[in-house]
């Protein structure tokens, strides 16, 4: 196999681990809101103890990008499939940390929780989702138009976090008593905003490994 | 910045074939530019339009402009040996004289007339200094330059070169045949020549005209396909053709 060959097809590879390890980034988040919503902490701990084999997966593939580098010294569209390779590969990492953080505070509220102060939190996530869904879409297809359309969603996203938090605050201040469990809802809402952030942050990779021009979409 | 020579409209023929086509390139004083392209795409012909050393082969037609500080290097009253000198070249394979080391780096002075010996000695002193060769053979100065290492042989041909006090330096494939090492002590040296010099380098090695070049020129058939600054045509280059070529999926 000619050596510009075996180049392709690890440049397809990595593709294919890039999406695998976004799928098991998209299952962690699925569970993580799962978790607090049907107040279940064996999920939870499932999202907590599966976060091991995320961390070893972009390690894997984190270093495949590096032995990419130093043996193929890729240029042009090479180069930037590489690059963007390893920066959506360390957002879709700490995606999962966020996806742990969301199942940690769900065991921190499991019995406790009243039923009315998750608010837009359900709808946050769906958005959430929905945008992490969309920029692999995009990755996938080199789709610049729906990057940018998947990061505009982003505002409304940072909107309904704003209200959340208010209206949260709002509930605790009226309801004291709640205060040790809804104070985990606030957290959840501040990770699902730093969510769409990261989803934000894979869509501009997208956007340069097409165009290759950063344009911040934040 | 000022064009140290602008290159406009140029095509060349050698009988029937046409080797370059409408070549417009301008290349700028302390900048590294690099040619890149296949085998057989004119880079050489293109190098050799600069100083004129298509002239010596016969059946070759010239035409369009090639302005060296604003004045036609094709014009009637140029004289062409004073080009060569403003214009040096140094080739693939080391080509010193079979002579030594002071006498290669002297001869370009004595053919314009340097006589005085004082004179000469600091030339060649301050040439081989430039070319990064002086203290590796400050103690055999009155040895054959064919003793030389391939790395230094090629360094010679440098100062040898840079004894005439060009302004412009060409370079085909000036370390094709050197080992890294050797390589690498070219392409610092040219980071300094760069200082004083528009230098031009045909390269094979795409790694080499990425770190070396301030622009890059890629030619095909004849044409030039894109030119431009070094880090965008590496990392993000404007045509398929070009993209094609750099990452090896060529043909
Ligand atoms: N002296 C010559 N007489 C006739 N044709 C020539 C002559 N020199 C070059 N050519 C032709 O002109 C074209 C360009 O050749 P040139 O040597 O400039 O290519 P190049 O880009 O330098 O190639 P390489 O990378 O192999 O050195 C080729 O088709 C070649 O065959
Ligand atoms: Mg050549």
């Amino acid at each position: 196999m000619s050596n510009r060959r075996s180049f392709d097809v690890e440049l397809a590879d990595l593709k294919q681990d890039i999406l695998r390890m976004a799928s098991l980034v998209e299952q962690s988040i699925y569970k993580a809101m799962e978790a607090l919503l049907n107040q279940d902490p064996l999920i939870a701990k499932g999202v907590i103890t599966g976060d091991d084999a995320i961390d070893r997966l972009r390690y894997e593939v984190e270093n495949n990008c590096i032995r990419l580098i130093a043996t193929q010294q890729p240029m042009a569209r090479d180069l930037r499939v590489i690059v963007t390779g390893i920066k959506i590969l360390t957002n879709l990492e700490r995606m999962g940390d966020h996806a742990v953080d969301i199942a940690r505070a769900a065991m921190c509220v499991c019995g406790r929780m009243p039923t009315k102060p998750l608010e837009r939190i359900p709808q946050m996530a769906r958005m959430v989702q929905h945008m992490v869904k969309d920029g692999l879409d995009a990755y996938v297809h080199g789709d610049v138009e729906k990057a940018r359309q998947m990061c505009a969603m982003d505002d409304e996203v940072d909107e309904i976090y704003n209200l959340t938090f208010q209206n949260l605050i709002s509930y605790m201040e009226a309801n004291p008593h709640s205060i040790p469990c809804v104070v985990y809802l606030l957290l959840v809402a501040r990770y699902l905003e730093r969510l769409a952030d990261r989803a934000t942050n894979i869509g501009e990779d997208v956007i340069y490994l097409v165009t290759g021009e950063w344009h911040e979409l934040n | 910045m000022e064009n140290k020579i602008t290159i406009r409209n140029l095509n060349l023929y050698y009988g029937d074939l046409q080797a370059l086509r409408d070549v417009n390139l301008d290349i700028q004083e302390r900048q590294i530019t690099a040619l890149i392209g296949p085998s057989g795409c004119g880079k050489s012909t293109f190098l050799r339009v600069l100083n004129r050393m298509n002239d010596l082969i016969e059946g070759v037609r010239v035409e369009g402009r090639v302005l060296l500080d604003g004045e036609d290097i094709y014009g009637p009253d140029v004289d062409v040996v004073q080009l060569r000198k403003r214009v040096g070249m140094v080739f693939q394979r080391p080509n010193p004289f079979p002579m030594s080391v002071y006498d290669n780096v002297a001869y370009g002075p004595r053919i314009h007339g340097q006589k005085n010996k004082r004179r000469l000695d600091e030339i060649v002193e301050a040439s081989l200094r430039a070319a990064a060769l002086w203290d590796e053979v400050a103690d055999r100065l009155f040895h054959s330059a064919l003793g030389l290492s391939g790395g230094q042989q090629q360094r010679l041909c440098i100062a040898r070169l840079l004894a005439v006090e060009p302004d412009v330096v060409l370079m085909d494939e000036p370390t094709s045949a050197l080992d890294p090492i050797s390589t690498l002590r070219i392409e610092e040296l040219l980071q300094e020549l760069k200082n004083n010099y528009a230098i031009v380098i045909v390269t094979h090695n795409m790694q080499q005209a990425a770190r070396v070049s301030d622009v890059t020129a890629f030619f095909l058939n004849g044409e030039i396909v894109e030119a431009g600054e070094t880090h965008k045509l590496f990392t993000k280059p404007r045509d398929q053709r070009t993209e094609d070529y750099i990452t090896g999926r060529f043909g």
